[in-house]
């Protein structure tokens, strides 16, 4: 052991070259396996709102309180902006900077429109009663899951605009570039996956 | 794998025509939408909505996150939480008792603000 350690000194701090599942970098699986255990949060948080709704007695319609045409168009707003974020690698591919920088303001534009729409519908709700602890239309969970549910996503697209507007101004220096780009994207086309799904089980069922 | 240029290990895979894609995605929203209005079972357009949403989280993943281009494992990891929160589900529903429900003993939200002590 003492002979390979002086032969090789710095023989425990190499790591493999690839990473077994993407060969591209270990950035990404990284990024994948975070991924992974933030839809686990995701997933517990719906779980428990699935559990609490279908045993209560008196959930209102959300139909009927949530202005459905604007969360609609929220949703579209996200998936445009996932729309902007592969634009934004594909011009990383093609070497075009002026165009990366531009889609990914767009995309980091979409989240931030996406934030201000949702801070309106808070406010809104807010003023008609409904609270973390108080609902008007029946029962109190329906305002506690609503704003844990939409608020921890909110979270995320809040950092998802302050990660895209980083990855912007690395990519303007030239420090980063396709590999980073595509992280960057995973995170954000993943804000999208879960918006899809709260946008379902909270405002559609 | 020699490569040829700086850029070969980034064309490892094909573009998918992302605006397809977004169209797509769209047009399941919208359906989603009109089927809230369809003259079906609740239970049955939430059968339909959670099929819906779930075909576009896959989409997504597949064509936005690349999943369809990687390697097989790493859409093991991807589905791990798919699986697990799958059977939370089943796991949290029967640990509720109905009963507790009974009005009898239920106490009734009204909405109103609880009084102050």
């Amino acid at each position: 052991m003492s002979h390979a350690a002086t032969m090789d000194p710095v023989a425990h701090v190499v790591e493999p070259a690839e990473s077994p599942l993407t060969p591209e970098s270990w950035g990404k699986l990284g990024m994948w396996i975070f991924l992974a255990a933030d839809a686990m949060s995701f997933g517990g948080l719906l779980a428990g709102y699935g559990a609490l709704r279908y045993y209560s007695t008196n959930w209102p319609n959300p139909k009927e309180h949530f202005g459905i045409n604007l969360t609609a168009f929220m949703t579209f707003l996200l998936i445009v902006s996932s729309f902007t974020m592969v634009k934004a690698l594909s011009a990383s591919r093609h070497g075009n900077l002026g165009k990366v920088k531009l889609y990914l303001a767009a995309t980091a534009i979409g989240g931030a429109w996406f934030l201000g729409m949702q801070a309106y519908e808070w406010t809104h709700l807010i003023e008609h009663g409904l609270t973390l602890q108080g609902n008007p239309w029946g029962s109190s969970l329906f305002g506690t899951t609503f704003y844990i549910l939409t608020g921890f996503h909110g979270c995320h697209v809040l950092s998802g605009v302050i990660y895209l507007l980083i990855t912007l101004m690395m990519a303007g220096k030239g420090s980063w570039g396709y590999g980073e780009i595509e992280i960057t994207g995973l995170y954000w086309h993943f804000v999208d996956l879960i918006w899809i799904l709260v946008f379902t089980f909270v405002y559609l069922i | 794998m020699a490569q040829t240029s700086t850029q070969s290990t980034h064309e490892s895979h094909p573009e998918p025509n992302y605006f397809a894609v977004i169209l797509v995605l769209t047009v399941l929203t919208a359906i989603e939408i009109g089927l809230t209005y369809a003259p079906l079972s609740k239970l049955a357009i939430g059968i339909l909505l959670v099929g819906l949403a779930l075909t576009k989280a896959i989409i997504v993943a597949m064509f936005f996150m690349h999943l369809k281009f990687e390697k097989a494992t790493l859409a093991l990891i991807a589905a791990t939480p798919l699986i697990l929160c799958t059977l939370l589900v089943f796991a949290l529903l029967p640990d509720h008792n109905p009963k507790d429900h009974a009005p009898s003993t239920a106490p009734q939200t009204t909405g109103q603000p609880a009084p102050t002590h």
